[in-house]
């Protein structure tokens, strides 16, 4: 494979578009305008399951500013079949459909859209909406009914995200045989929910001829602009979806999300631009991280060596969806075990579809498998870090394949070091500071690389600067730095001679957002499109001047200061303006799909991976915990952008420790619903939380996940905090708490 | 939110001849409450009366009876970092930064304080059953989820918190509330200011209709040598008590001349009870005395399904706060650890 020079990769580089951010420059999707622009309010059902008998519209369509009430009743209609409605991220099942019938399948399931001249009118009006509803019997706790848990359908979703591997050697023999065992049935975290800064919201300009520009908030421009061709029956061409600035979505975005719909529907119908802006109570009415209960059980030899592992995860779903994550496989990816039983079902319930949130299904099957990894640890009277060095893979044991690259025993050990890892004194409740017991725990972590297909394109323009362009949103990741350094890199220019310009439907192909995959796809195909515009151009300097380039090769050319010239002898040379002129353009452009190679990559296990290093102080009486040290050591090839990518790990650690002590959604199920859908009682961390947080990068040079040999960076942050932190915990306390969120007087 | 008038008032005066021509006019503060509940439909004023330009409230002065006075109008953060609250009455401070965030400390203001709502997950839902909100619907949260709900003087009808910081210093401090109304002006002392839930949740205290806060009288006593303010709740900032303790104390050598201990996030109002203070008189400041004082404070309580632990971490928390007030400059300085 082919290696490009990496000169602008490799900085440092702070956001190209943080000013912005920072001083309020940036617009966000709800922040567009149009002169005549119409005001939509979302109204929700109170009822979590039932039928609508009434809705009283008419008094209300007096009411001053109001245009139209649109509900199941007066909705245009729309397309027919369940695939219409499915986005790229759609889970197997009948995807929700907003105003499709009376019926209701859960609470807070958007009823009616008051559209009005103004914001205000249109939500007092929403407000004041009355209803009739038939009710019916509901459950939305999935802990009740777990005779209902079965196996999830297949579909789109489960190629990419597979379901557990079979059964392998015989896992009840071998644990009953085994000399040390460990087994737990309670592993349990509830709803979560994404509360992402910036509100879902969705500008549709009514462009007239049929054409719509919409302004979204989402991970994926693309996805949004299929799903309302799809929807609304208009053609792809008419219909261009923006997502200039995204205020963080982790995963909340990766559907289109009904104030999409809902928008571009009051658009349509009424010939007007119109904007629809959820309240922070509303994104509890769409996708959330499925509440999961987990059983484990692990069985050693006596020298620590594992020989038999079953980790079963069952996990709520909706009617409708069979949403899944990969919850369950990472353990015999990380641990060579014999013996595995993995098994991974669903219960569904009276509740919207889940949908992927902030590391899905790695932050939560990595929990009891790392909490159980330290239980033991203890029963081996082995070092945790040593119980793991143990069992260290060598290969993936899942699939029986190489691993593309694989540095994690680096992070074990540059981790340890540099946390002082073995100062500790393994023994429960030996280390304290004052009346606080002070805490040691660890855990590892892995995120599957994936490389998608995607488009890019590269330009050089009339004034001699080049520009390059995908439809791929940056949610808050640092996507346009990192772009814009792989895109010089790859043209052999300077930063400042590129621009990169993303976020449009109408620019080249890239997949939804997600995953921690967008630098190795959307990367990829930059590095494709850069490469496929040097060739042009040197195609056409060898129009223009055929004998002097004559023998050049694309990889002997550089572009310096206006010009293409031969790299080795710099000057035999020609202008970009000459370039310009001979091709009889105004700019030169060069387009190009990534498609990675599925036989080639199918042929190894390709993941990042890390190891988490926490202290914890808890106060002996009062049980208040703080996670006073915090130390993730990541391996994930070629780190596009130290500044960025330390980010990105930062911030995963701060969700680590919100997943670990703090956020939760609270739901009543005597009365179907969440009841914090707010900011201050849903919690997540502040800054008095988080305390000395420590990155370290370990070298790691891969040649196979992408020309890059770049691993993404932002799940890997996540995963294995919690279990670190659960197992810190229990090193301070004695107690092994096996829910999440761990609240503090669990320790009293 | 409804639609609804405003105008502003310039003086107490004007205020409550406004309150008084209109039942469903409300007070406008630093509307850091009431805005928030108007937005949820909870509260549906017709008319606003803006109060934060009144004359006579403003102002943070020393009061003829040897303390100081607080106008209703100066804000928490103001309050908070006022070189006399912080030299006399720092427990006061304290109690207040432990509360909210930065931004909302500078626009709320010491009356609204008094006068927020609690914090109960079923009042804030127009959909759910609550007697606070609707008298006569039930209470959601009794068999609910009540982690964050009282375990001191509940009734059947609602085992509401009222959630303010500040007011358990207040209540520690015995300070005096005055109000004008009507019928001109009176004080109320800060244990009769807030009520029990009993059968009329709907009410949050003992203002009268029509009646305004024109401001706080702190005595004389600030226990500014002994104080502590101890906040346990489920993050580190910006999130309301479950369990907080003011503690005041008077002390001789080790020996407690005076000592006075409030409870919030326990009750429909701060917690105090002045057996425990008087049982601690004369003893020694130890945490053998505070826990028997705890026992007295605790006693009677009752806690609900999600909440129960309520209990002991009041207990533990009243003899930890006692502790730490007998080293309020290490143990009171910004970022310290409880367990100081
Ligand atoms: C997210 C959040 C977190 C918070 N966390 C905490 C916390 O941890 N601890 C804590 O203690 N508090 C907390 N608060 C509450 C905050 O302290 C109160 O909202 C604030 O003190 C209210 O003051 P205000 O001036 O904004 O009142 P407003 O909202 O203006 O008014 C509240 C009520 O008091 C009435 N009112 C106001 N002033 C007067 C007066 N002078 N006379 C008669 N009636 C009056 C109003 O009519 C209204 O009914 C929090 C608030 C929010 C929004
Ligand atoms: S505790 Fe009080 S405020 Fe909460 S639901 Fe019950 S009655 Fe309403």
């Amino acid at each position: 494979m082919e290696t490009i020079n990496q000169k602008q990769q490799g900085k440092a580089l702070s956001r190209l578009e943080g000013a912005l951010k920072v001083t309020g420059a940036a617009q966000y999707a709800g922040e567009y305008s149009a002169p005549d622009l119409l005001y939509g309010h979302v109204v929700n059902s109170t009822i979590p399951k039932g039928k609508i008998q009434k809705i009283y519209t008419e008094e209300i369509l007096k009411l001053p500013g109001i245009i139209e009430i649109f509900t199941h009743e007066n909705r245009p209609s729309l397309a027919w079949f369940n695939f219409q409605y499915s986005d790229m991220d759609a889970p197997p099942g009948s995807p929700f459909r907003p105003l499709h019938d009376a019926e209701i399948k859960y609470y807070g399931q958007p009823v009616a859209l008051v559209v009005a001249e103004s914001f205000e009118e249109a939500r007092f009006a929403a407000s004041v909406l009355k209803i009739d509803y038939e009710k019916e019997a509901f459950t939305t706790n999935f802990t009740n009914q777990l005779d209902d848990a079965r196996a999830p359908k297949r579909g789109f979703a489960t190629l990419l995200k597979p379901l557990p591997p079979k059964p392998k050697g015989d896992f009840d023999k071998a644990f009953d045989e085994s000399p040390v065992q460990v087994s737990a049935d309670d592993y349990y975290h509830g709803t979560e929910h994404h509360n992402p800064m910036e509100m879902h919201a969705t500008t549709t300009m009514f462009e007239g001829e049929g054409k719509l520009t919409i302004y979204d908030k989402t991970q994926g421009t693309v996805n949004s602009q299929l799903y309302v061709a799809n929807v609304f029956g208009l053609s792809f061409k008419d219909v261009r979806v923006i997502a200039p600035y995204v205020g963080g979505a982790f995963g909340s975005g990766l559907q289109p999300q009904y104030q999409l719909f809902m928008s571009v529907m009051a658009a349509l119908e009424l010939k007007r631009s119109v904007r629809v802006t959820l309240t922070r109570a509303q994104m509890y009415t769409f996708g959330h991280r499925p509440p999961t209960l987990q059983q484990i059980k692990v069985a050693a030899e006596m020298d620590g060596k594992i020989t038999a592992l079953h980790h079963k995860a069952t996990a709520e779903t909706s009617r409708f969806e069979d949403y899944t994550e990969v919850v369950v496989n990472w353990g015999n990816i990380l641990y060579p075990v014999e013996n595995t039983k993995l098994d991974y079902e669903l219960v569904p319930v009276d509740v919207y579809s889940p949908l992927d949130m902030r590391a899905p299904g790695g932050s939560t099957g990595l929990h009891p498998l790392e909490c159980a990894l330290d239980e033991l640890a203890y029963e081996l009277k082995m070092d945790p870090l040593d119980l793991r060095l143990k069992n260290y893979a060598e290969q993936d044991d899942s699939e029986n394949r190489p691993f593309s690259s694989k540095e994690l025993k680096e992070c074990y050990l540059q981790g340890a070091e540099k946390f002082g890892w073995y100062n500790r004194s393994p023994q429960p409740r030996s280390m304290r500071r004052g009346n606080r017991l002070v805490g040691y725990g660890m855990a590892t972590g892995i995120w599957e690389s994936m490389t998608l297909p995607a488009k890019a394109e590269a330009t050089l323009t009339k004034e001699g600067k080049f520009r390059v362009r995908s439809a791929v949103t940056d949610i808050g990741t640092g996507t346009l730095t990192v772009m814009t350094q792989i895109a010089a890199d790859a043209l052999g220019v300077g930063l400042d001679e590129v621009e990169f310009e993303y976020g449009d439907s109408k620019m080249p192909f890239a997949p939804i957002q997600g995953g921690s995959y967008t630098v190795s796809t959307v990367g990829s195909a930059v590095v494709a499109a850069c490469q496929a515009l040097r060739k042009r151009l040197l195609k056409i300097a060898q129009k223009a001047n055929g004998s002097l380039f004559e023998t050049a090769s694309e990889s002997k050319v550089s572009l310096t200061n206006g010009h293409l010239s031969l790299s080795e002898k710099p000057d035999v040379a020609v202008s970009f303006q000459e370039l310009l002129t001979v091709s009889g353009k105004r700019m030169i452009k060069a387009s190009k799909t990534n498609i990675p190679n599925p036989l080639t990559l199918k042929k190894y296990t390709r993941a990042a991976h890390s190891a988490a290093f926490v202290e914890v102080e808890v106060d002996e009486e009062l049980g208040v915990i703080n996670v006073t040290r915090a130390l993730t050591a990541v391996a994930a090839g070629t780190i596009v952008n130290p500044k960025t990518a330390r980010s990105q790990i930062v911030g995963g650690m701060v969700w680590g420790i919100s997943k670990a002590l703090r956020e939760e959604t609270i739901t009543d199920h005597r009365l179907g619903r969440y009841m914090n859908p707010n900011l201050a009682e849903y919690h997540i961390p502040v800054h008095a939380d988080i305390h000395d947080l420590d990155v370290i990068f370990v070298e790691e040079k891969d040649d196979i996940v992408n020309p890059l040999g770049s691993k993404g960076l932002g799940e890997i942050g996540i995963v294995a905090l919690p279990p670190a932190i659960a197992n810190a915990v229990f090193h301070a306390t004695g107690k092994r708490i096996h829910q999440l969120p761990i609240h503090f007087d669990m320790l009293l | 939110m409804n639609n609804f008038t405003y105008t502003k008032a310039q003086s107490t005066e004007e205020a409550v001849a406004g309150l008084a021509k209109n039942s469903q006019a409300e007070l406008l503060a630093g509307g850091t409450n009431l805005i928030d509940l108007m937005k949820y439909n909870l509260q549906h004023a017709e008319h606003l009366i803006d109060i934060n330009h009144v004359q006579g409230c403003q102002t943070i002065e020393e009061n003829s009876a040897g303390g100081i006075r607080l106008g209703a109008l100066v804000t928490n953060a103001d309050t908070a970092y006022h070189p006399l609250i912080g030299q006399r009455y720092p427990l006061l401070s304290k109690a207040i930064l432990a509360g909210a965030s930065a931004q909302i400390r500078n626009m709320a203001t010491n009356g609204g304080n008094l006068l927020q709502r609690t914090r109960c997950y079923y009042f804030y839902d127009a959909h759910a059953p609550c007697n606070k909100r609707e008298p006569g619907t039930g209470c959601s949260a009794l068999e609910g989820y009540n982690r964050i709900m009282a375990i001191l003087g509940t009734s059947p009808q609602c085992i509401a918190v009222f959630p303010s910081d500040m007011c358990v210093a207040l209540a520690a401090l015995e300070a005096v509330v005055r109000v004008k109304g009507p019928a001109g002006e009176r004080v109320i002392n800060f244990e009769d200011f807030h009520r029990l839930p009993a059968d009329t949740p709907h009410l949050d205290n003992s203002l009268q209709a029509g009646e305004m806060i024109t401001g706080i009288d702190l005595p004389e006593e600030g226990f500014e040598q002994n104080y502590s303010y101890l906040k346990l709740r489920d993050r580190n900032s910006y999130s309301f008590a479950l369990v907080s303790v003011a503690t005041g104390l008077k002390l001789s050598g080790d020996r407690i001349d005076l000592a006075r201990i409030a409870l919030g996030g326990v009750a429909h109002k701060p917690w105090r009870v002045k057996e425990a203070e008087e049982f601690l008189k004369g003893k020694t400041a130890s945490p053998e005395n505070f826990t028997k004082a705890a026992d007295l404070i605790l006693e009677g309580a009752v806690g609900f399904t999600h909440n129960a632990f309520k209990i002991e971490l009041a207990k533990r928390a009243i003899v930890r706060n006692g502790i730490m007030a007998l080293n309020p400059s290490e143990t009171q300085r910004p970022g310290a650890q409880p367990s100081l």
